[in-house]
C-alpha cells in the first residue's frame, strides 16, 4: 500500500515538473519574448535592453527557469507585463472564483452523472436509456460556447429566470458568486455529467453481466439488493478515476464558459491576458491549471486506492 | 491482400450507408462540404458589405436569414462561415495524424525505457488543457489563422500518439512483426509495412474524429477572438458578435449555431457508423480528449 502510494505521488511530481518545463520552454522556442511582444515592433534597441534587464531576460534560460519555478513554489508568480502588478495579487481572487464554479459544478454534476449513468445502464436500450444517452451525446458533441449561449437564450432571455451574464466584481463575497454561478455551472454540469454518465453506463452494463451478479440472482437476492449491494459499488469504482481525467476537460471548458458568462474567474483572466499579450500572466495561469489537474488526479487516485482494495497490490 | 483491398473501400461506404445514423450523418457532412466548396459562387451578397440602412432586419426576401448589427447579410455569412475553420481543421488534422501516428507506432515498436519516457511526456502535456496550450502560443505569436495550424496540429497530435501506440501494441508481439525483426528490417520499415496497414482503420476513424474536434477548437477560439479574424466570416465569430443582440435579432445567432452544431453532429453520426462498419473500438478513449 505504502509503495503504491509513494509511486503515485512520485508520478504526480514528475508530471508537474514536465508541465513546468513545457510551459516555460514552449515560449523560449517562439520568436520574440515578453518584452518584444509587449513593446511591439516600434521598440528601439535600448528600450528592449532596458526591459530585458528589468525582467532578468538577459540571463541564460536555464537560470531563469530555475528562479521562475522556485518563485512559483514559494507562491510568487512573477510580475504581470500589462498590469504591472504581482501576478499572485491578480490571480488570487479569481482562482477562488473558479474553484467556487468548479465546486458547484462537481457537487451537482457528479452525483447527477452517477445516478443517471446507473439508471441508463440498468435498462440498456430502454426508453429511459435512449432519452438519457441521446441528451448526453448532444451535450458531448455541441461545443461549450454554443450550449452556454443557448442557456442564456432560454433561461435568461426567453424565460427570464436568471441573469444572463455575471455583473458582480471579482472580489464579491463567496455566496454571491455561488448565486452568480448557477447558469455557468449548469452549462458545465450538462457536459461534465454527459462524459461521466457514459462511462458509468458502460461500467454498469459490464457488471450486470458478471458472474457474481449472476450468482446473486441465482441465489434469489432481490433486485433492489443486487443493484445496491453488488452492481452499484462495483460499477462506480472505475468511475472515480474517470472523474479525475474529466477534470482536464472541465478546466478547459471553464475557460470558454467563463468567457460566455463574463464570470470573473481564472479562465476569463487567461483570455484577457492573451488579448493583452501578457506572457508572464498566461504562463502562470497555465502552470496553475496544470497544478490543479495533477492534484485532482492524485486525489482521485488516492480515493480509488482507499475504496478499492484490489488496486493496492497491483504493480506496474 | 493487395487485390482485395481495392474492393474494400466502396464496401465500407456501403456498410456506413446501411445504417440509418450513418446515412443521416453522411448526407449532412456531404451537404456541408458541398456548400463550403460552392459558397463563393452561390452567396447572394457580399458577406462583408455593411449597410447602415439595413441593420438588425428580420428575415425577408432580400435577406433570407436577416441582417446583423452592422447590416451584413446573415445568409451569405452563414454559407461562407465554415470555410476557413474547415480549411484550418483539415491542415491541422493532417499534421496531427502524421506526427502523432509516427511517434505512437515507433514508440510501441521500440518499447522499454524510450516508450516509458515518451509516454510520460505525452501524459504531462495532455494534462495542460488544450485551450491553454493553444493560448500560450497565440499570446506569443499573435492571433492569426496561419499560426493556428501548426499549434493545433501539435496539440491534437498528442492524443493521436496515445491511440496509435495503443493500436500498434496489439500487433508488436505478433509473429509477422517478430519475423520482420529477425529478417533484419529497419524499425521504420517495419512500422510502415507491417504495423501501419494493420492500424490504418483505427487511425482513419480517429483522424475523422480529430477533424471535428479541431473544427470545434477553431470555432471556440474564433468565439474568444483568437481564431479566424474579421473580415473573413466565421461561425464562432458570428456567434460571439450576435450574443449582445440576441433579444433583438435572434436570427443572427441561431443560424451560425445551427450550422456548426449540425456539421459536428453529422460528423459524429457518420464516424460512429464508420467505426461500427470497420470494427474499430471507439470506446478506447483517450484521457483528456
Amino acid at each position: 500500500m505504502a509503495a503504491v502510494l509513494l509511486q503515485r505521488i512520485g508520478l504526480a511530481l514528475v508530471t508537474m515538473v514536465i508541465i513546468a518545463v513545457v510551459v516555460f520552454f514552449a515560449l523560449e522556442l517562439m520568436p520574440g519574448d515578453a518584452c518584444s511582444v509587449n513593446l511591439g515592433r516600434g521598440a528601439s534597441d535600448s528600450m528592449l535592453a532596458a526591459c530585458h534587464a528589468r525582467l532578468g531576460l538577459d540571463r541564460p534560460p536555464i537560470w531563469r527557469f530555475v528562479t521562475w519555478a522556485g518563485d512559483f513554489l514559494r507562491g510568487d508568480l512573477g510580475i504581470s507585463m500589462q498590469r504591472e502588478r504581482p501576478i499572485t495579487e491578480i490571480v488570487g481572487w479569481r482562482l477562488r472564483n473558479t474553484l467556487i464554479l468548479a465546486g458547484v459544478t462537481s457537487v451537482i454534476g457528479i452525483p447527477l452523472a452517477l445516478g443517471l449513468g446507473v439508471l441508463a445502464g440498468l435498462n440498456p436500450d430502454g426508453p429511459l436509456d435512449m432519452a438519457i444517452s441521446g441528451v448526453a451525446i448532444f451535450a458531448m458533441t455541441v461545443p461549450e460556447f454554443i450550449s452556454g449561449t443557448l442557456m442564456i437564450l432560454v433561461f435568461s432571455v426567453i424565460l427570464g429566470w436568471a441573469a444572463g451574464v455575471v455583473t458582480i466584481g471579482y472580489k464579491a463575497p463567496a455566496f454571491e458568486l455561488v448565486k452568480a454561478s448557477i447558469l455557468p455551472a449548469a452549462t458545465l454540469v450538462f457536459i461534465l455529467a454527459a462524459h461521466i454518465l457514459r462511462m458509468v453506463r458502460a461500467s454498469v452494463i459490464e457488471v450486470m453481466q458478471s458472474d457474481f451478479v449472476q450468482m446473486a440472482r441465482l441465489k434469489g437476492a432481490s433486485r433492489r439488493r443486487i443493484i445496491w449491494h453488488h452492481v452499484v459499488p462495483n460499477a462506480l469504482l472505475p468511475a472515480i478515476s474517470i472523474i479525475g481525467l474529466t477534470m482536464a476537460w472541465l478546466l478547459g471548458g471553464v475557460v470558454i464558459v467563463e468567457s460566455v458568462f463574463n464570470f470573473p474567474g481564472l479562465g476569463r483572466l487567461a483570455v484577457d491576458a492573451v488579448a493583452d499579450q501578457d506572457l508572464p500572466l498566461v504562463q502562470a495561469i497555465a502552470l496553475l491549471f496544470g497544478l490543479i489537474y495533477v492534484l485532482t488526479n492524485l486525489g482521485a487516485d488516492l480515493v480509488a486506492l482507499i475504496l478499492n482494495p484490489r488496486l493496492r497490490t497491483r504493480r506496474q | 491482400m493487395r487485390g482485395a483491398r481495392r474492393l474494400v473501400v466502396p464496401q465500407v461506404l456501403r456498410d456506413v450507408l446501411a445504417q440509418r445514423s450513418g446515412r443521416i450523418g453522411f448526407v449532412i457532412v456531404c451537404l456541408h462540404l458541398s456548400v463550403a466548396v460552392a459558397a463563393p459562387m452561390i452567396t447572394p451578397q457580399d458577406p462583408a458589405h455593411q449597410d447602415a440602412a439595413a441593420m438588425l432586419q428580420s428575415p425577408s426576401w432580400a435577406h433570407w436569414f436577416g441582417t446583423d448589427r452592422l447590416g451584413r447579410d446573415v445568409f451569405s455569412r452563414t454559407l461562407l462561415g465554415g470555410r476557413e475553420a474547415m480549411l484550418i481543421a483539415t491542415m491541422a488534422t493532417i499534421i496531427a495524424m502524421v506526427w502523432g501516428s509516427a511517434l505512437g507506432i515507433l514508440t510501441a515498436l521500440i518499447g522499454g525505457r524510450t516508450d516509458a519516457i515518451v509516454m510520460r511526456f505525452v501524459d504531462a502535456m495532455m494534462s495542460i488543457p488544450w485551450i491553454l496550450m493553444v493560448m500560450l502560443f497565440v499570446a506569443a505569436l499573435g492571433s492569426n489563422s496561419a499560426a493556428l495550424v501548426p499549434v493545433l496540429g501539435f496539440s491534437y497530435g498528442l492524443s493521436v500518439v496515445y491511440l496509435a501506440r495503443a493500436a500498434a501494441l496489439d500487433f508488436v508481439a505478433r509473429d509477422f512483426v517478430v519475423a520482420a525483426q529477425i529478417r533484419g528490417h529497419a524499425r521504420w520499415s517495419i512500422a510502415l509495412t507491417e504495423l501501419l496497414p494493420n492500424v490504418r482503420d483505427s487511425l482513419a476513424v480517429q483522424g475523422a474524429m480529430q477533424w471535428s474536434w479541431i473544427l470545434l477548437a477553431v470555432s471556440s477560439l474564433s468565439f474568444l477572438g483568437m481564431g479566424v479574424a474579421p473580415p473573413t466570416p466565421d461561425w464562432g465569430q458570428m456567434i460571439a458578435d450576435a450574443r449582445g443582440i440576441m433579444q433583438r435579432a435572434p436570427w443572427a445567432l441561431i443560424w451560425p449555431m445551427l450550422a456548426l452544431s449540425s456539421l459536428v453532429i453529422g460528423m459524429n453520426l457518420a464516424v460512429d457508423a464508420w467505426a461500427r462498419a470497420t470494427g474499430v473500438d471507439r470506446n478506447r478513449r483517450v484521457p483528456g480528449a
